[in-house]
């Protein structure tokens, strides 16, 4: 009797423990976001005076009504991150599952060769000097959309993640499919794209994440601004400390007024809305695209 | 004689597959040319390391200097500097993250509301989706002097404010903070994974026998937990000289005041890149970094096939 009673208060206590301290880490989660948002609402005048806080006197949506009136830049960038995240994961997805089929094909005789030659750019890299000079001086990538696309739409570890998932794929399925008369090609299209759904998710909600948050290769190779991919765009605003070309210079403005520390936040906002927004769908492909990773290592 | 027509043998027969199974090749090509163009013909321009970089000569016309750039990064001291930070930093987000994110995986286990572990399993998560850009956003929200929320609260309690972005030795616990933040979602799930993995047959019989949850974690789930942490850790080390340079770069930026406790390999090779401040050392140091990268990959993975020959990865 005393040994359930002992039992139980140690459970409850650990429980507690438990309850206690997820929650203060998931509120120390979500405060950043709090403060961003409610900052982008606050009034300048009083940020200036008082900084930002969670909880501002007075709402204000100035600093989204200057970002509206000024919207060219940052409709450009909406539309540089779109294409880039549009064309780099159909086109990334379409290259590595036809690369993660054929290297499951027990027929094709080099799978091991070629698995190799992948998994070796893992382990060896030529650096970030030699892929500059690559992209730009022999591959005129320079000031181009498609150096933000090409350097990351095929991953060594989404092949290998999606020849897993093709292996679970009974073989007799494709023997009787060439019995039938059906091209390799076809094979791919028709019988094992259609099964391999779950991991075409997955890795295509990594891949579209990893463009949508693109800022690197934008830095790295962009000149135009108008080809400058969301994150860049913000990064840059927040790094300057005046927004002289955001504004038009036809525009007549009292510099007072211009809300320059909110204008930052509600650009952040804008940049991380879509995700916020889409998170609650995406988020249960992920904890089980997760899940499925880890249980095959 | 013999390996001649070993190798004409041979030849015929890559010719012959090639031919049975050119739609398999075709399929396959895409992604050979990619890691062909992009990794492979990437590698001999490592050479650059090795030379006095001269724009208009490119790599190879530029004039041969063997291990000058090595040796002047080590005598400036910038070689031991950065690959000092990169080793610590990295070696406590491996140890220290691993340990909370298990925590959290078992505090998490342990608990029975479901509504409750949804939603904080959700919001933990959240960090790991956003870009770093915006990570940069929340600590200038929250460190910058005139506007950040630390400031503004020191202010309101009548406390001066704090220069936090002039105090290199301040940033080594913020750069920690965010990369622990932002990572433990991911590292959670996988442990919780494991976890939820037990036979649960185990844990009744467990219980049955009068063991405390104490001691179930102690003795069980601990235990089955450590293959795990052990190999991740492992692998860990093999990209220990790998930096985020995202985190990195947009926490401190090019603020070079903080450089002495926050600059990494990688921050160290963009600068040379951006700033052309010197090209060849810059590929030096990232030359560097490559090749001690593969060998300490290939050292852990002989200690993992002694250990977990399972486990090994090649």
């Amino acid at each position: 009797m005393e040994n359930t009673t002992k039992q139980d208060s140690g459970s409850i206590l650990i429980k507690g423990i438990s309850y206690v301290c997820i929650t203060v880490f998931a509120l120390i989660c979500v405060f950043p976001f709090a403060l961003m948002i409610s900052s982008s609402f606050m009034n300048e005048q009083e940020i200036v005076r008082e900084g930002y806080k969670l909880l501002p006197k007075e709402f204000s949506f100035k600093a989204y009504e200057m970002l509206l009136s000024n919207s060219t830049q940052l409709v450009n960038a909406y539309q540089v991150t779109i294409f880039i995240t549009v064309i780099g994961t159909v086109l990334g997805l379409f290259m590595m599952s036809m690369a993660g089929f054929v290297l499951n094909r027990k027929d094709f005789k080099y799978r091991n060769f070629f698995s190799f030659l992948i998994y070796f750019t893992t382990l060896f890299s030529g650096g970030l000097i030699p892929t500059y000079i690559l992209m730009v001086k022999h591959l005129h990538l320079k000031d181009s959309l498609f150096a933000m696309i090409l350097p990351a739409v095929v991953g060594a570890w989404s092949i290998f993640l999606m020849r897993n998932f093709m292996k679970a794929i009974p073989d007799s399925l494709y023997e009787s499919a060439t019995i039938d008369g059906a091209g390799d090609f076809h094979i791919y299209w028709r019988i094992f794209v259609p099964l391999a759904v779950p991991s075409l998710a997955t890795i295509g909600l990594f891949s579209a994440l990893g463009f949508w948050n693109e800022w690197y290769n934008g830095m790295l190779y962009m000149d135009t601004p108008a080809k400058y991919p969301l994150q860049y765009f913000l990064q840059r605003m927040v790094n300057q400390t005046n927004l002289g070309n955001l504004i038009n210079s036809g525009a007549v403005i009292n510099t007072a007024d211009l809300p320059t520390q909110s204008i930052k936040m509600a650009t952040a906002v804008l940049a991380t809305g879509p995700i916020i927004l889409l998170y609650p769908f995406v988020q249960r492909y992920f904890v089980t695209g997760l899940t499925i990773g880890a249980v095959k290592g | 004689m013999g390996s001649l027509t070993r190798l004409k043998h041979t030849g015929g027969n890559i010719v012959r597959e090639l031919i049975k199974n050119k739609i398999l090749f075709l399929m396959l090509l895409p992604v050979i040319l990619y890691f062909v163009i992009f990794n492979y013909a990437v590698m001999p321009g490592a050479y650059v390391a090795f030379v006095d970089y001269n724009l208009n000569k490119g790599i190879f016309g530029s004039n041969f200097i063997g291990m000058k750039n090595f040796e002047f990064l080590i005598q400036n001291g910038d070689l031991w500097n950065i690959t000092k930070n990169t080793l610590l930093y990295n070696l406590v987000f491996l140890v220290l993250g691993n340990v909370i994110q298990i925590v959290f995986a078992i505090m998490l286990s342990e608990i029975s509301g479901k509504w409750f572990k949804k939603v904080s399993q959700s919001v933990i998560l959240l960090p790991n989706f956003i870009s770093m850009v915006i990570v940069g956003v929340f600590a200038y929200n929250i460190f910058n002097f005139n506007s950040g929320f630390i400031n503004t609260m020191f202010a309101s309690a009548g406390l001066d404010r704090y220069e936090f972005y002039s105090d290199p030795g301040i940033w080594k616990y913020i750069i920690v903070a965010f990369k622990i933040w932002a990572g433990t979602g991911y590292g959670m799930i996988v442990y919780l994974a494991t976890i939820t993995g037990i036979n649960h047959d185990l844990y009744e019989a467990a219980y049955m026998d009068g063991a405390t949850t104490w001691q179930r974690i102690r003795y069980m789930t601990l235990p089955i937990l450590k293959p795990t942490f052990i190999l991740l850790l492992l692998f860990g080390m093999g990209g220990i000289l790998k930096g985020s340079f995202d985190l990195f770069y947009n926490l401190i930026g090019t603020n070079s005041v903080l450089y002495p406790q926050t600059d990494i390999i990688d921050t160290y090779v963009f600068r040379s890149l951006v700033g052309q401040f010197n090209f060849s050392m810059g590929a030096a140091v990232g030359f560097y970094q490559s090749l001690f990268g593969l060998i300490l990959v290939l050292v852990v993975n002989f200690i993992v096939r002694k250990v977990e020959p399972d486990s090994a990865l090649f």
